[in-house]
């Protein structure tokens, strides 16, 4: 067994939290020089400028990229040889972000009731998925999950006659009534099998693959390169002002389902996609 | 006239703004908005509406003004604000066309509004404009002082008067029924999409 002292999980957690919301991934970065080659309108390419200017404003003057600074999602990858000492692992997540975005400046953007919403003040609490995976190392992964995106994320339960096509148009319309909304170009998060939860976990996860790299699986990533083609012919553009760049990616994960189902979730990222993962 | 067009072909706005202003802004015209502007999303909003509705008075005079839906990141010392794009502005829109019968001459945000909100701005004469969603941080810097006015209990979403210095938008609607994002779209949009 290996021994990790829950402070340094919320070290690493604080690091990760503000670190991502000052500095877009090089991924993340890439895709706006791809796009800023191939975008055809005058109005979108301002403001792909515009942003590649906003990523370099936030990096250098540590402020926020976007002042929604997101629900943390933490997918943390627990190898079964270690042991976790001085606390809780969700305890230890939830102190690394309440001190990253209280010492960095984020925005408090979490209420602690969908009803009486009143705001918890730090950010508290994040989402947590985690495995026990072989090893003797933990990995955390996490995202900083802007609101306005999330909004409209989808999820649908198709019969299997539905099949491929349903899929694809389904994947579709969910770029069409996100819209200017989400803030495009989007990044597309699609879980496709397993169960209604199973489908939007997976969903989220597959955001966290490099932006621009293929999917392993050679037929999901050929639907994905189609599916983005479509996407980019809708018209929508950056911001919704009308242009070729309505998505960077979309990034598909499957896994096998029952006989009657054939599920769909679709998270909606924004292209403020910001996401970081340690090793301790 | 609060608004004059720049050298650069960009229209200057200077609030509090008038029904013939409004009136000679159209969708797709860039703008550099400078004056007060107040903040204000989803909490603030759900606190004006019965105020409105019981005929009291709120603590922002609407008449003439911009109403910008954004929550901003804290600033740190010695800086003026945080990150300060625009939410998503249909989420207001249960409000909008109460807020525009009181005067309300602009909002800023981004996002498609309902089909309640564009009649409400033809006649009372409105414009929505948009800020870029997610340059919040390069937005920060057109803003010369901010202070809360009211509701500060709600943090990020308190009301928020702003000084603003050539604040960058784009007009998304006018008052004359134009829509930058369907003028745009059709453009760009191809039929196997």
């Amino acid at each position: 067994m290996r021994d990790i002292h829950v402070s340094a999980i919320a070290d690493a957690v604080k690091k990760l939290c503000m670190d991502a919301n000052w500095s877009l991934e090089p991924d993340m970065l890439r895709a706006f020089d791809r796009a800023l080659g191939t975008e055809r309108s005058a109005a979108g390419k301002q403001v792909l400028t515009i942003l590649k200017q906003n990523a370099e404003m936030a990096r250098t003057r540590r402020i926020p990229y976007c002042q929604d600074t997101g629900m943390v999602i933490c997918f943390v990858e627990l190898g079964q040889d270690v042991h976790v000492t001085g606390g809780a692992l969700s305890d230890a997540i939830n102190e690394g972000v309440r001190q990253g975005y209280t010492e960095g400046y984020l925005r408090a953007s979490i209420v602690r009731s969908p009803f009486d919403r009143v705001n918890t003040g730090d950010n508290t609490p994040a989402v947590l998925h985690i495995d026990v995976v072989p090893g003797a190392t933990l990995k955390i992964m996490i995202m900083a999950k802007g609101g306005g995106c999330e909004n409209r994320s989808k999820y649908t339960m198709l019969t299997p006659a539905a099949g491929l096509a349903g899929v694809k148009d389904f994947i579709i319309e969910c770029v069409k009534t996100a819209g200017p909304d989400a803030c495009p170009p989007l990044i597309l998060g699609v879980g496709i099998g397993g169960t209604f939860e199973k489908a939007a976990i997976m969903s989220k996860r597959a955001l966290f693959r490099e932006l621009g790299s293929p999917n392993p699986d050679s037929m999901l990533d050929a639907l994905e390169r189609e599916l983005l083609a479509r996407a980019n012919r809708l018209g929508i553009g950056p911001q919704g002002y009308g242009g070729d760049t309505t998505s960077f990616g979309i990034h598909i994960l499957t896994y096998p389902c029952h006989i009657t189902s054939l599920p769909v979730a679709v998270t909606i990222e924004c292209h403020a996609h910001r996401h970081k993962e340690a090793t301790l | 006239m609060s608004v004059s067009i720049g050298a650069d072909g960009i229209k200057d706005v200077r609030t509090p703004l008038s029904d013939a202003d409004v009136q000679s802004l159209k969708a797709g015209d860039r703008v550099r908005i400078s004056g007060v502007i107040y903040t204000a999303r989803d909490a603030a909003h759900a606190r004006l509406l019965p105020l409105i509705e019981k005929g009291e008075r709120l603590p922002i005079d609407v008449a003439g003004q911009i109403i910008y839906y954004t929550g901003p990141s804290p600033a740190r010392p010695g800086t003026v604000i945080g990150s300060v794009g625009p939410t998503t502005a249909s989420r207001m829109d249960k409000f909008t066309p109460a807020l525009l019968a009181l005067g309300l001459k602009g909002t800023i945000g981004k996002g498609y509004r309902g089909q309640p909100v564009k009649d409400a701005l033809r006649q009372h004469t409105g414009a929505y404009f948009g800020s870029i969603g997610g340059a919040g941080a390069v937005l920060s810097e057109f803003v010369k002082k901010a202070e809360v006015v009211a509701y500060e209990d709600l943090g990020t979403e308190a009301i928020r008067r702003l000084e603003v210095e050539g604040f960058p938008a784009i007009v998304l609607y006018d008052c004359h029924g134009g829509d930058l994002y369907q003028d745009g779209q059709k453009v760009y949009a191809r039929e196997d999409g």
